[in-house]
């Protein structure tokens, strides 16, 4: 592994390579060094199978960290590939020519995040919600509980209650004594 | 001994009553027999009844043309014309209705006619999952009809002739005059045949009332509906009284009748619990397999 | 029966595009009365004993019907069965939380059952949003869209409280209280408006028979 994480530095400038188990590694890279160093992990590294891609909310830090899980079917060994975007200009380079699949990622992402991947087939079509007209809902200054007090009727009468504070009340009444 | 023709439609009209009322505690009989070889308590005897009785009640209705609604008169006048060409009881004046009008041939082509109607009525549905359920149903019938009609033309050499009142006196005067007895190879092309024509397990795959959405009757509903469940059961009493006339010596009288045709019937349940469904494909090639060459052994058989 | 049943007043079908219109429903649902009263009560009665379920699993209580098919509990024995087709079932088994987008597929499959039709709502979530009351996508009362007959509460209910809840529908049924049809017709207006609300891409007939 530590002369991929070299082979990765050197080459593309990727860092704070880590191991998180035996057979799962993330490294992180510029968000414009991507696309190259998939290509390369796909083509040379034998990292064949693109397995998932999504993003994170880091709203604290104003980015989009976008994870993309590259595989090894031959060493069953996988890797984490993180680059971030700023979240002010969320555009990221589209890789649905590297794998075929990446379309759907993206779609899912455009939905949910509002990151845009400018040629990806289809991405501005609706993912799992029909005629949703909000803001992106994952990200997190959308404020689920507001959007639904006003979108949806609520039946009057329900009581929210802190599940410690009341099982403990309920079932251990001498506790506090 | 002449009968006028109103006192024949009357007497007619009884033996259709009877075999209603037959078909239906023999499906919910059986269902319930099933339920408890599973295990179950099973839903009660009367259970058909209160199916159509409820199906009658709906309040609305919906139509898709004309074609639409002769669909399920098609498939009950070939349920009908089935039993009404065939002797229920051998040598009643009330049960043998028309039987003297028409011959096997005429019945067969009964048997096909309903599915046909129904075929067409569906189509008119406009249901995708209709048309796919008609062709299911038309392939496999036309699969199970060639070990059937082997077995039909077997019997047809055996007696020389295409009348069934004829060929149950035949099969009069004990076992081994029977059919059973004499050609059992017919009679084993027959039954095999006769588990596709039930539609039970293991060819219940057309049907899949409750699994899958599909099926001739999706978009049937209401007293349409209950139109096909009557006709089910018309259509089960007048196959297992033809079974019971070409194989199994008629009946002289109407408790014969009940325990023979019973009995017949018993072999779905019989096989249907014991074997898992067969796809439409796979009950095709069953069908033109071994049955077929038993059919055509038999005939053999019966011709030399 | 209320005073709008003389006058229809034709649908908009809005979502659809013009050359579909033709093909679909522009009469509103009407009121049917119920027949002479011992008639009725029989037909009822013959009703609540063959209760036939829409096989159409809408969330995760639906697994909560699955169980009722077997041997253990064998629902069969009280004259309930799953169909498959809106067109011949009676029951509408809501199988806990609806999002919007399966909440277009429950209105659609519900006008499409022939009346009477009974609404079981089954779960916390169909009540009051259950654990999904803050969800972006979750609707909080069925009740809104559609009539409800009878609620089973619970997160999940066992299939014994499923039992329960029918054997429940079925005493409202024999009571001549579960006129669900009906009171969708009488208040197809707000149930539509409510509808509308919730479903922003209105793209389906406003009323599917």
């Amino acid at each position: 592994m530590r002369e991929l994480a070299d082979m990765l530095s050197g080459r593309y400038g990727a860092r704070e390579w880590h191991d998180q188990r035996k057979d799962l590694s993330s490294v992180t890279v510029d968000a414009s060094k991507l696309r190259d160093v998939l290509t390369w992990l796909r083509d040379e590294a034998g990292y064949a199978h693109l397995a998932f891609a999504t993003a994170v909310d880091e709203i604290e830090r104003k980015v989009f960290r976008l994870t993309y899980t590259v595989h090894n079917y031959g060493t069953a060994h996988g890797i984490l590939v993180h680059c971030e975007i700023d979240r002010d200009r969320p555009v990221m380079e589209s890789i649905h020519r590297l794998w075929g699949q990446a379309w759907t990622y993206q779609r899912e992402m455009r939905e949910w995040y509002g990151i845009d991947f400018p040629g990806s087939p289809r991405v501005d079509e609706e993912f799992v919600l029909e005629g949703w007209e909000g803001p992106p809902m994952m990200r997190r200054d959308f404020d689920s509980l507001a959007y639904s007090d006003a979108t949806y009727a609520e039946r009057p009468g329900r009581e929210t209650r802190d599940p410690a504070a009341y099982m403990k009340e309920k079932l251990y009444p001498e506790a506090d004594a | 001994m002449e009968t006028g023709i109103l006192v024949r439609v009357g007497y007619a009209l009884v033996s259709l009553f009877v075999i209603t009322n037959y078909g239906l505690l023999l499906i919910g009989s059986m269902a319930r027999i099933s339920a408890k070889v599973q295990g179950r308590v099973g839903q009660p005897v009367w259970q058909p009844y209160i199916d159509i009785v409820k199906s009658t009640a709906k309040r609305n209705s919906i139509g898709h043309g004309v074609m639409f609604y002769l669909g399920p008169v098609f498939r009950l006048a070939g349920g009908v014309g089935t039993y009404m060409f065939i002797p229920a009881v051998y040598g009643s004046v009330l049960f043998r209705n028309f039987s003297d009008s028409g011959d096997l041939l005429l019945v067969m082509y009964f048997i096909f006619f309903g599915q046909l109607g129904m075929a067409l009525g569906a189509s008119e549905g406009g249901h995708p999952y209709s048309a796919i359920g008609v062709s299911r149903g038309l392939a496999q019938m036309t699969a199970f009809e060639v070990p059937f009609a082997l077995s039909v033309i077997a019997v047809a050499i055996q007696y020389r002739t295409l009348d069934i009142t004829a060929i149950v006196a035949a099969q009069q005067g004990g076992f081994w005059n029977w059919t059973v007895a004499t050609n059992p190879l017919a009679v084993a092309a027959a039954l095999i045949a006769f588990l596709g024509m039930s539609m039970h397990n293991p060819f219940s795959i057309v049907i899949a009332p409750q699994e899958i959405p599909i099926g001739p009757p999706t978009e049937y509903q209401s007293n349409l509906l209950g139109m096909l469940q009557t006709n089910r059961a018309i259509f089960n009493g007048a196959k297992l009284v033809l079974y019971m006339n070409l194989y199994f010596g008629g009946a002289t009288d109407v408790v014969t009748m009940v325990v023979k045709t019973f009995l017949i019937y018993f072999i779905n349940v019989f096989v249907g619990q014991a074997f898992p469904r067969f796809r439409v494909d796979q009950s095709i090639r069953f069908f033109l397999g071994v049955p077929t060459l038993i059919g055509i052994a038999s005939v053999i058989i019966a011709a030399i | 029966m209320s005073d709008k049943k003389g006058k229809p007043v034709p649908l908009a079908n809005e979502g659809l595009p013009p050359g579909e219109r033709g093909l679909f429903c522009d009469a509103p649902p009407r009121e049917y009365a119920p027949a002479a009263k011992i008639v009725e009560d029989f037909w009822n009665w013959a009703r609540s004993q063959s209760l036939w379920i829409l096989g159409f699993g809408t969330g995760c209580g639906a697994i909560e019907l699955r169980p009722l098919m077997t041997s253990r509990y064998d629902m069969y024995r009280f004259g309930i069965q799953p169909r498959p087709t809106p067109r011949q079932s009676s029951v509408f088994v809501i199988g806990g939380y609806a999002s919007v987008k399966t909440l277009k597929r429950i209105v659609r499959s519900y006008e499409q059952m022939m009346g009477p039709k009974f609404v079981v709502a089954l779960g916390s979530c169909t009540i009051n949003g259950g654990m999904y009351w803050d969800s972006y996508n979750t609707i909080k009362r069925i009740d809104q869209y559609i009539p409800v007959d009878v609620y089973i509460a619970g997160c999940m209910p066992r299939p014994e409280a499923l039992l329960a809840g029918f054997q429940e529908l079925k005493r409202i049924i024999r009571a001549g209280k579960a006129e669900g049809q009906n009171l969708y017709a009488r208040d197809f207006e707000r149930y539509k408006a409510n509808q509308k609300r919730v479903i922003k891409d209105w793209n389906m007939p406003d009323y599917n028979w």
